[in-house]
This record gives C-alpha cells, structure tokens and sequence, in this order.
C-alpha cells in the first residue's frame, strides 16, 4: 500500500500578512461598531438629559425587560447568518408558559421538574421546524409561519383564556432578584444569560461548526461541497432556538408569575428586529454576536429613555421602526460608497469593442 | 418568402474574450439561403460562443458581422429577432404553465377590439402553423409535459411566425429519438425549400452528413474549414477537428504507478449513467473524456458523495465508502475540485485563509477552540505553495481571477492531503500561463504518488496529461485507451460512439438517455 505523501509546505518561500487592514480600521468601521457607538451615546445622551435614567432602578428594569429578547436573539442570530428564519420563537416561550403552569398547578409538578419538560418540548418544537427545513426542504419563512400559528394554538388550547398564577413566591422572586444584592440593578436572569452568551459566541466564533454556518449562508452548495453537514448543522441550531424560547418562556412565566398561553405574543418581532439591527444580513453569512448584544441593548436603551420622558408605546415603536429602516438604508448606501470608490480606484476599463 | 441573392448570414475573423479567456479568436462563417449548414468542433472551439454573438447575446470584439450583406450588431436577443434571427437551443425556454399557442406568440399578440388579446385569430394561425410544419399538437394545451422534440418544434413555430431567414439549431438532437430526429429533418429541409438559411450544429456525424450541404470546422476559437458535404468524409472532418500538435504543450512526467486507490464498480444513477466501472491507481492520471453533457461530471458527483446513485459500490483502498456523504469522502482520502469554482468550488464570499482552511478546520482547533489565528498560521503555508497571488489572507476571492481562485481550491483540498484528487475541468476559464502551472502541479502531484481522476472537455488537456484516458459516452464508458492508444481520432469516436461507428441511429438507446 502506497500512501499519497504529499510535501507538507515547510519550506514554503511566500508568506502572506494575515490583514490586509490594520487593526483599528477592522475593528473601528464595522456595522457592530457603528451600533455599539450608538449604545453608548444614547446612554451618554440621556444620563445628562433624562430624568431619573441614571439611577439603580432604570437599568435593573431593562435588563428585566430585554432578557428574553437577549437570550432568544442568540439562536436567532445564527440562524438568520444560515440565510433562514424563524418566527415561531415566541409561540414556543407561549407554549412553554402554558406547559409550565399545567404541569405545576394541575399535575402538581415541581418547578423545577416542570421547567425542564418545557425546556425538552420546546426542543421537540425546534426539531419539527428543523426537520422540515433542512431535511424536508421547505422555505424556513413558511414553516415557522405555519409552526408560530400552530404552537401559539395549543398553548391558548392549554389554557383557554385562563392564566395560572399561583406559583410558588421563591421562584416567583428569584427571577426578579438582583446579584449583588438590593439597590444594585442586575437581576439574576443576567447569568444564565452570560453562561448561554459564552456557550453561542464559542460556537459562532471560535468553532469549526460555526465557520460552516457562515459558508451556509454564504454558499451553501460550495459547504455542501466542502463536507459541511448543512442539514444537520440547520436542523440543531431550530433545535437550539427551540430550547432557549423555551426557557426564555419559563422566565417570562416566572417575572410575572402568570402562565397564559398568549404570553409573549409578538415578541419574534422584536428579536429579529434586534438581530438585524445589530449588523446581521437578512440574507445570510454575516454578522457578529457582540453587534446583536448591541442592538438589544439600543432598542432596550431607547424605549426605557422614551418612556421615562413619558412618551406612548406608539411613538416608541414609530422611532425603532424609523432606526432599524435607516440602518438598513445605511448599509446599501455604505455599500454604494464602496463599490463607487473601489471603481474609482480601479485602473480604467478597456475601451470597448469597437465594430 | 423569397430567397435573397447572396449570402444570408457573413461572419469574419469574428473575436471575443471573457476577461484574459479568448472564446473566439476567429470566428468565421458564411451560409447562403436555402443552404443547410453544418458547425462543427470540439467542446470549447467556439460555436456556442459564435451562434450567441449572432443572437445578441454576447458583443463581438472584432470582426465581420453581416445579414444579407448589410453589417449589423446585435446588442440584445430582442433585435436580432427584428432583424430575423432564431435560435433553437438545446433545451427550449417555454413558459410551461402557458398554452402552446401563447408561448408561440408571446409578446405580440394579435389584438382584437379593444385592445383585447385576440384568442381566436390566435388559435387558427398556431394551427396554420403546425399543418405546415406537419406536426400534430394541440395549440390549446400548455407547454408543460411535451416532450423535448415537441418543444423545440414550437420554437421552429414561433421562429417562422417571426418570419426568421436565418434559424440557428445548437444540437438540437442530442435528446431526441430517432423518430423525433427524422421528423426535425422533415421540417429543416422544408424550411430549406422556402430559401431560409440554416445553421446546424452538432457531434452527430452521421446527422451530419444526412442533412447538411455544406459544413464548417472549427477549432480553439478558430475557423479551420468550410467545404461542402458531398466532398468530404468523417474520418477528415474529425481530424481537422483535432489537428494539433499535443506532446510538448502539456508534459506528464511517467511517474511510478502504485496500489490500486480508487475502486468504482456498476455505478449506476437512473437516467444520467449506467454501470460504470473503473479504477485508479496511486501515481496515476486518470482521464474522463467525452462530450458535455455525457455524464463525466454526474459520474464524479456521485464517487463523491454529493449526488445520490442507485446501485454499485466505491470502494478507497480497498475500504467502502458510504454514499451521499462528501464528509464520508473527504474522511476516507478523496478530495473533490469541482466544475463550477463559484458556485462549488469555494465561497467566494469569504476569506482566502478561511477558504483554504474550510476542510481541514476541524484539525485546526485547539481544545474545541478554533481562532483566525490558527486558521492563518495554517492556510498560509499552503496559498504560499500554489503561489496564490493575494495582498493579504483576509482577502475575499470575490475578486480574484479565475486561475488564482482555482489556485485557492487546490490549496484548499490538498491541505487535507488526499489519496484521490478528483478534478472536474482543471483549467476552464484559466488563462495559458496558468493552465501550465496547473498542469505541472497536477503531474507533481502524481510523481509523489496521488491518485487522480481528471475529468476534461479540452481534448489536449486530456491526451497531453492522463496515462489512461476512459471516454463516456451518454452515461457509459465505452472505451478505455491507454496512453499510447489514445489518439484524438479514437477518442472522438468513442465519444460519439453509438453514432459514427455504426453509421445509423439507434432510436432505442437514444431514447434510454432522454428518459
């Protein structure tokens, strides 16, 4: 038996710098850059301008607030760079909360236990989407469409119109408890959270399986060709969105110690919303986690300085609306501005054919 | 209508270049009214390249270009329609929820009062149509469900409707029966007898000679000869069609043949190949020649593991390889430069460093903990190998020339340091000096014992590279020819087999490829 032993490189005469850009521009003009800039001003802006943004309570509310938007946007986020989507995230935290409060108050389960039961069939949720997805070959918008209806139903068919309420007060209080103890504003939602957050930016940026998400959303064909399992790869991440909407469900029912199958109604919006606004293409292949971080913080930041100025839901929605329209008009006018340029640069085409 | 004197259809010294690819160097060709033309050439000697300059599809570069001796220039399909221009493809583009009669008059329909479209005036003239070219279809129902033959004769249709004096049919038999073939002659001499011109292309030499007067060679982008049928023979005609010289330009260095790597035994795929059986040993350069379209490239698919087969066995070093598995492939040694670089090849979206490392990043990680850093300290190395020209390994091969992209894709595979290098058209749209450099490297390769499989429509890169050349020929390999056997005569005929050797069509095997 003969083995292909080709020359290993060793000796290879050429090397290649590893950037073609120095540190600062790569890191300074990003779309996540430009939203975390924006954070930071918008919290600049009203810490100076608006009345009681700067004290403890403001911050501990928002985290409150924005913590299932956060934790959902992670799996969303990878989804969306697949070049796919899905809508049934908050049918599937409605469902859960439905879940929860039968499992505890009717079959007399411990939270804990009934906790983990959600979790596992908001799991199921997420394999039925990403089986018809990835291993059916259905269109992801349709699917989830079709599943944000279906799951949304037999959660309101669990309950009917009624809500559970009676939940046991430890577990009520600990998803509203703060980690450093009264008057500091980080609840305790923030660590599971952190834990979920290092477990997505590993497999997103620091793993092999998240290099092939990007190619998926780039080329799919080309992954395809290159050995990347893009079936397998949809299919657990619609299983991964699944488990966390169902988690995100449990802490919903939790804060507010009412389990009702139309919780969270609407909230996929909101995170797609967020997720795009944070830099991630619609079209798939790119974007970066600390950018969606961003982009739920600055709508979370906006709505709770709005509203401590005292301005309706309605004009918030109209000024997050009118921010995600200009940052997506942003990035075709960036990407105009560069390919104008680069043409600018280019050495001028050959003349053409004269016949 | 009536036959103008002179000459229908004039291209001269016609040039055109994709880039640094010349696709027609000089082009010419001159069809007269009531003339049958025949264009014939290899894959890549410029008539696709030709019959769509002739269609406003592409622009010439330089040339003569002139229609019943006025010169023109087509800058989209839609004028060279006005001026009486149709082309019959291979796979007609019918609208296929429409009915035959709409496709036929699409965009100009008979308007009735009011502006209504006239569906009745419609109807009679698509039926005045088909009598005429004596075919019986049902002008009502839709395009969807006919069969290739029927929908190439609504093109004929609507091209008369069009009142085209010059029809261009670009192998417009390779998926018709032998029954289906007689009847397009029928309707290609009467449209003869009205005194339009026809350009006829085709590999079928004996179709050839059936029904044309006159034909034209080419060869590499070039015009080699035009001369009436009645004076020449196949055995000329395929000589002139490959006449060159092949030895120096692409030198494979006799390297030692080793063990037996790559084992295929009765593939077969319905409808695309059939009982195909070969194998490749280490050292060695396998090639796949054929005509496009044979199935070389669905055949290399299935090996690894991208398409699905339906019966046999791939065996690597002796050990199975599961189907539909190209991460199964690339486990067990096999490495896959695939046709289409763009779409297949890489992503062309992303990174040098990230497509050079998109196989073997799974090795890269360290703890499960994969870093740009890793990927670069590994990439690099081997882009430096393949002497990949670029400023900097973040860069995006968006940009890149087809050469130095195909450059990225070698890198690619050969970092996973394979048994078998399958490579479908190394050098398509490469220009000369790299195509050389591809060339050496692949010789290179085999001297230190890959085993791999070549396949190629360029028939010097063929003859000049591979020790065993197998020729496929509508999903079956029909000769195999060791390098000394492998003349460009025997392998064109082996590549239109079923045709030239028996001198008469086979309607039943014909019939088999288009099911």
């Amino acid at each position: 038996m003969s083995t292909a032993t080709l020359d290993r490189p060793d000796r290879a005469v050429r090397t290649y710098p590893a950037y073609s850009k120095p540190l600062w521009r790569r890191a300074l003009l990003t779309r996540e850059f430009a939203v975390i800039a924006t954070v930071v001003a918008v919290v600049f802006y009203s810490n100076a301008n608006v009345p009681n943004f700067d004290g403890p309570l403001t911050m501990y509310y928002l985290f409150l607030d924005i913590a299932p938007i956060l934790l959902i946007a992670l799996p969303m986020t990878m989804i969306i760079i697949t070049g796919e989507i899905d809508l049934s995230v908050a049918s599937v935290m409605g469902l859960s909360s439905a879940l929860i409060g039968v499992l505890h108050a009717d079959a007399g389960l411990s939270i804990p236990v009934a906790a983990v039961l959600a979790i596992a069939i908001g799991a199921v949720c997420g394999a039925f989407n990403g089986f018809l997805v990835a291993y059916v070959g259905l269109p992801s918008l349709a699917v989830t469409i079709g599943t944000l209806a279906l799951y949304r139903g037999i959660a309101v068919g669990l309950l009917g119109t009624k809500a559970i309420t009676d939940f046991p007060e430890e577990w009520t209080d600990l998803a509203k408890e703060r980690i450093f103890g009264d008057g500091t504003s980080y609840p305790t939602i923030l660590i599971p959270f952190v834990v979920l957050l290092v477990i997505f930016v590993w497999l997103l940026h620091f793993s092999a399986f998240g290099r092939g998400v990007y190619e998926i959303g780039l080329n799919d064909e080309a992954a395809h060709f290159s050995g990347v399992d893009v079936e397998r790869t949809k299919l657990l991440l619609f299983v991964l969105s699944g488990a966390v909407s169902a988690f995100a469900g449990l802490y919903f029912t939790l804060r507010f110690g009412s389990a009702r199958g139309d919780n969270a109604n609407g909230l996929e919006l909101q995170v797609i919303a967020a997720v795009l606004l944070g830099g991630v293409s619609i079209f798939g292949g790119r974007g970066a986690l600390h950018g969606v971080i961003a982009g739920v913080v600055l709508i979370g930041v906006i709505s709770s300085a709005m509203r401590l100025q005292g301005e309706t839901v309605n004009v918030i929605n109209i000024v997050i609306g009118a921010l995600l329209v200009f940052s997506v008009i942003a990035t075709t006018l960036l990407g105009w501005a560069q390919a104008f340029l680069a043409h600018r640069r280019a050495p001028a085409p050959r003349p053409g054919a004269t016949p | 209508m009536a036959a103008p004197e002179g000459v229908a259809l004039e291209l001269h010294d016609v040039a055109k270049s994709f880039g640094s690819v010349v696709a027609l160097r000089s082009g010419s060709l001159t069809v007269s009214p009531g003339s049958i033309h025949a264009l014939v050439g290899e894959n890549g000697a410029g008539k696709s390249t030709l019959v769509k300059i002739v269609a406003g599809v592409h622009r010439r570069d330089a040339g003569v270009f002139r229609l019943h001796g006025a010169d023109v220039d087509f800058g989209s399909t839609a004028e060279s329609k006005a001026s009486g221009v149709a082309v019959i493809y291979q796979e007609p583009t019918l609208f296929p929820d429409l009915s035959v009669t709409e496709n036929i008059f699409m965009g100009r329909q008979p308007l009735g009062r009011a502006r209504r479209i006239d569906r009745a005036a419609m109807y009679a003239e698509a039926e005045r149509l088909f009598d005429r070219l004596g075919v019986h279809i049902d002008p009502r129902r839709p395009a969807q469900g006919l069969s290739i033959a029927d929908q190439q004769i609504i093109e004929i249709a609507k091209a008369i409707s069009l009142d085209a004096s010059v029809l261009i049919m670009d192998e417009p038999t390779a998926a018709l029966s032998g029954v289906e073939v007689e009847r397009l002659f029928a309707v290609a001499r009467s449209l003869r007898d009205e005194g339009r011109a026809l350009v006829f292309i085709s590999h079928r030499f004996d179709e050839v000679f059936d029904l044309c007067d006159t034909v034209t060679v080419m060869r590499d982008g070039d015009y080699v000869s035009t001369d009436a049928v009645a004076d020449t023979s196949i055995d000329q005609i395929v000589s002139r069609m490959v006449g060159r010289e092949v030895a120096e330009l692409f030198p494979k260095t006799p390297a030692e043949i080793g063990d037996v790597v790559l084992e295929v035994e009765g593939l077969s795929s319905l409808g695309t190949f059939h009982d195909v059986s070969f194998s490749v040993r280490a050292g060695e350069i396998v090639g796949l020649a054929g005509l496009v379209g044979a199935g070389r490239s669905e055949i290399a698919r299935a090996v690894f593991g991208v398409d699905r087969y339906d019966e046999g066995a791939v065996r690597l070093a002796g050990r199975p390889v599961p189907a539909r598995s190209p991460r199964a492939a690339i486990r067990a040694g096999m490495a896959f430069v695939p046709e289409d670089r763009r779409k297949q090849g890489l992503v062309t979206d992303a990174s040098v460093a990230r497509n050079v490392a998109a196989v073997i990043r799974r090795g890269l990680t360290r703890a499960g903990v994969l870093t740009n850093r890793d990927e670069n300290r590994a990439a690099g190395p081997w882009a430096a190998k393949l002497e990949v020209k670029t400023s900097a390994l973040d860069m995006h091969a968006t940009t890149m020339s087809g050469g130095n992209q195909q450059k990225v894709v070698l890198a690619k595979w050969l970092a996973t340091e394979p048994r078998l290098l399958i490579i479908d058209e190394p050098t398509r749209g490469i220009d000369v000096g790299t195509k050389a450099e591809v060339h050496r490297l692949l010789s290179d390769l085999a001297g230190q014992g890959l085993a791999i499989l070549m396949i190629s429509s360029e028939l010097p890169e063929v003859l000049g590279m591979a020790d065993r050349v197998l020729v496929v020929c509508e999903g079956r390999i029909t000769a195999e020819l060791s390098r000394e056997e492998a003349t460009p005569e025997a392998v064109m005929h082996a590549a239109t087999a079923n045709v030239t050797h028996t001198g008469e069509l086979h309607p039943t095997e014909t019939q088999e490829v288009t099911a």
